[in-house]
């Protein structure tokens, strides 16, 4: 392989996307975390929920501003080093991306700075909606970035005049077809993400001995977010899948490893893929199974990757290993999800040393199938950069291998740097932990008063609410 | 149609450049001030005047990229790999100025590190865009519609000089900003920093004034033609004015109208620069129609920009109103 300007931009922009799609993600669902807490608190009136609030808002600030940094890098990207991508298919995705700024960046941006020195500013109701806006502005964000990645997954709505696209029908690039899907996925990982952070936050000081009501607080609202969307997300993958046989067979013969076609296909649970010798070494396989998770049919045709001109086939080493990395995990998320619930339900999951030490350790496992997944699915788009219009090779811009290599290694050096030290910082926070954090002063009373009735639901779930439970009472 | 649709998306995305300009030129220019003190609450003070806005700030710079790329694609595609290595520095050194923002909280006691960095990633980023502004206005070579240069093309003594001039720049607009949103030692002694400081930009706008029409005879037809001579001159002589103001009033008590006047001085040299160079997008040879995008790409997202633009200058000027008045000591989260 030659070390050109074209690889030397593919690995840059690969490692530049890998670094910041961990604090999207992440932030995704914080944002939705921190306007739940406040809209409880303003519900109950309990200062727990507005001390866990201040707490994630400092680590939400640290994690927002790496994802910022990382995220102009990536959108002049686009053109430092992709230029004729910029060109080819500029007309359509290029406003996908105009509107995920004029509809999302400002309204994120603007409000953090309410939610974040907002809260002595403005009153707790204004404060409570503007993180509310700040976490619509994340997924709107999202909504808008994916439908690009989908259009370039599978092009819709558009013309193709002289090499360049053209858009017909804007709704049909928008909602093109792998767009809902992925969406979800994506979004759905994002608070499953969150949530093993904040589980694995609660479970650290439970362990340490800090047995508050905080971090009990954590820890359940975490079990139930996991139980519920653990299952959900490998609802919404298999679905994703499936679609992925009908719009990128390829990049599906390439994450199951098929170089034949077979009826029904085979599942290889472990295999080496052998590019060279388009054959897999030491295979493990169920019959059938393959078809039958695809198409629903023991007789379904399976496709390979011969079907496919050697030139138009994805790599298969990293589609195949990633997507096995990512279900293995998402599999365990929902066993230690439910059985997390099922201490929780006996009442002991406060005592059960061995699962919280394991949830103390669970923080990166969203992270690592984020990126796991994230590898599957723009791996195996290769080699198409949007498929079936535009090869990843056509598109790199007129700049010399020099230059690409010297941004690379400084791009390396700086994310090292820089991201070590959040890493480092946002662990000091965690480590504090909600109680030592968050000044003494005791909140300002919602201006609602809780309501008795309202309060019994979430007490069930949030805490007992028993006197005690908490170190500074509401005052009544 | 074909006509006037580039036209409105260029009046769009300089105006997207020009907040971007102003609203983060301050913001960087605090940070570039930050060594003339070492006292740590004045830094904090100093970050604090900014620390909610920076962010919304920020985001012009994305939209004046994102919309150059919506709206000229064939210009986006050609400016960038030109500039390759001042776009590449100015996101780095972006990225280290931002993190400061939330990292030197944090990391107390033990923040000098990112005091530094701040300081640093600002005035990088500010020369750097310094960089790519002079090397636009001496144009890029161009063959095919792509760029046709070499990496350092844009490495020239005007370009240095237009990156010194960036950096003294928003020095100025920091320090104003700094007199009309602190109080006590860090406003005084922005005050005196400002009194230098806007001669300084001053300074700098004649150099460019005089040294674009000499080094490029398109750009001294375009001012000193009689026929255009008759309509432009107001402008060098309202910049002077504004100089003037801004100077005068700092040696009053005047807290925010030397900030304006030192905005307006920008806005007028902006003005100025878009005079000197349309309908040129990527000078000396593509114009804003060469580059467009299909008209159909300027119509969706100009749509969306005649309901959106409102609203967010809206809640923009709401922020601002939120965080209204003097800077006090407890005015940070942390």
């Amino acid at each position: 392989m030659e070390i050109d300007a074209f690889l030397l931009s593919r690995i840059q922009f690969a490692f530049t996307v890998s670094f910041h799609i961990i604090f999207p993600a992440f932030t995704i669902g914080l944002s939705a975390y921190i306007a739940t807490l406040l809209g409880l608190w303003l519900k109950t009136g309990n200062p727990k929920f507005h001390l866990l609030a201040r707490f994630w808002t400092k680590i939400f600030a640290v994690s927002f501003a790496m994802g910022v940094v990382s995220g102009i890098v990536l959108s002049y990207q686009f053109g430092t080093n992709w230029s004729r991508f910029s060109v080819a298919v500029g007309n359509v995705v290029g406003p996908l991306i105009g509107y995920e700024v004029l509809t999302a960046f400002f309204l994120e941006a603007s409000f953090l700075g309410v939610m974040l020195f907002g809260w002595k500013r403005v009153p707790p109701w204004l404060h409570f909606l503007s993180a509310v806006i700040v976490a619509g502005g994340t997924a709107l964000s999202g909504f808008w970035i994916l439908s690009a990645n989908s259009w370039m997954q599978y092009p819709a709505g558009h013309e193709i005049r002289d090499g360049i696209a053209y858009p017909v029908d804007w709704l049909q690039v928008i909602f093109n077809p792998t767009f809902p899907l992925r969406f979800a996925h994506m979004m759905t990982a994002a608070y499953l993400t969150t949530a093993f952070v904040v589980l694995a936050t609660g479970a650290r000081h439970l362990l340490a001995g800090h047995r508050t009501e905080s971090a009990k607080t954590m820890v359940r609202m975490a079990i139930l977010m996991i139980a519920l969307t653990a299952p959900l997300q490998a609802l919404i993958g298999d679905f994703h899948g499936k679609q992925t046989a009908i719009y990128q067979p390829a990049k599906l013969a390439a994450i199951e490893a098929h170089w034949d076609s077979s009826r029904p296909g085979a599942l290889v649970l472990f295999a080496w893929p052998d590019e060279k010798a388009e054959l897999n070494r030491f295979e493990v396989s169920i019959p059938g199974v393959a078809s039958l998770l695809t198409h629903g049919s023991m007789d379904a045709l399976f496709k390979g990757l011969k079907d496919f001109p050697p030139e138009d086939r994805p790599p298969v080493l990293i589609p195949f290993f990633a997507f096995r990395a990512m279900v293995g995990i998402g599999v365990l998320m929902i066993l230690f999800g439910w059985a997390g619930a099922w201490l929780w339900k006996r009442g002991t999951v406060f005592e059960a040393r061995s699962w919280l030490l394991i949830a103390k350790h669970s923080w990166p496992a969203g992270f690592l199938a984020i990126l796991s997944g994230w590898f599957v699915t723009e791996v195996g788009r290769q080699p198409w950069l949007a498929t079936g219009l535009l090869r990843s090779k056509d598109a790199v811009s007129p700049v010399t291998a020099a230059e690409v290599a010297i941004s690379l290694a400084l791009f390396v050096f700086v994310y090292c740097v820089v991201f070590a030290a959040g890493i480092v910082l946002i662990n000091r926070l965690v480590e504090k932990g909600p109680d030592e954090i968050s000044p003494e002063e005791p909140p300002e009373q919602p201006s609602q008063r809780p309501l008795k009735a309202a309060q019994a639901p979430a007490a069930a779930i949030f805490g007992d609410g028993r006197p005690g439970d908490d170190k500074i009472q509401p005052a009544s | 149609m074909e006509w006037y649709l580039p036209v409105i998306w260029a009046g769009l995305i300089g105006t997207a450049v020009m907040l971007y300009v102003v609203l983060d030129g301050f913001d960087l220019g605090i940070a570039i001030l930050f060594p003339t003190t070492r006292e740590e609450g004045e830094r904090d003070q100093m970050m604090n005047s900014v620390a909610p806005f920076w962010d919304g700030n920020e985001t012009w710079l994305v939209l004046g990229g994102g919309g150059l790329w919506v709206a000229f694609p064939h210009a986006y595609a050609i400016i960038m790999p030109a500039f390759y290595i001042p776009v590449i520095l100015m996101l780095l050194a972006l990225i280290f100025r931002g993190v400061a923002f939330e990292f030197r909280w944090v990391a107390k006691p033990r923040h000098k590190v990112w005091d530094f960095a701040f300081w640093a990633g600002s005035t990088v980023a500010a020369f750097a865009q310094g960089l790519i502004l002079g090397g636009l206005i001496q144009g890029v070579k161009v063959v095919d519609k792509q760029f046709a240069g070499g990496p350092f093309d844009w490495f020239t003594p005007f370009t240095l000089m237009c990156g010194v001039g960036v950096v003294v720049g928003y020095a100025a607009l920091g320090a104003t900003w700094l007199v009309y949103k602190t109080e006590g030692p860090v406003a005084e002694r922005a005050r005196r920093q400002a009194k230098m400081l806007v001669p300084g930009l001053l300074a700098f706008a004649v150099l460019v004034s005089l040294w674009t029409p000499y080094a490029h005879p398109r750009i001294a037809e375009r001012w000193f033609t009689p026929s255009n001579l008759m309509l432009l001159w107001p402008f060098p002589v309202l910049t002077a004015f504004c100089g003037y103001m801004a100077w005068k009033r700092l040696h009053g008590a005047h807290e925010f109208t030397p900030f304006a006047f030192t905005i307006a001085i920008f806005l007028l040299c902006f003005l100025g620069l878009a005079i000197s160079n349309y309908p040129y997008l990527v000078p000396p040879g593509l114009t804003i129609w060469d580059t467009a995008a299909t008209p159909a790409a300027h119509v969706f997202v100009l749509i969306g920009v005649t309901f959106l633009l409102p609203m967010i200058l809206f809640y923009t000027a709401f922020v601002y109103w939120t965080f209204r008045g003097k800077v006090k000591a407890d005015a940070g989260y942390h």
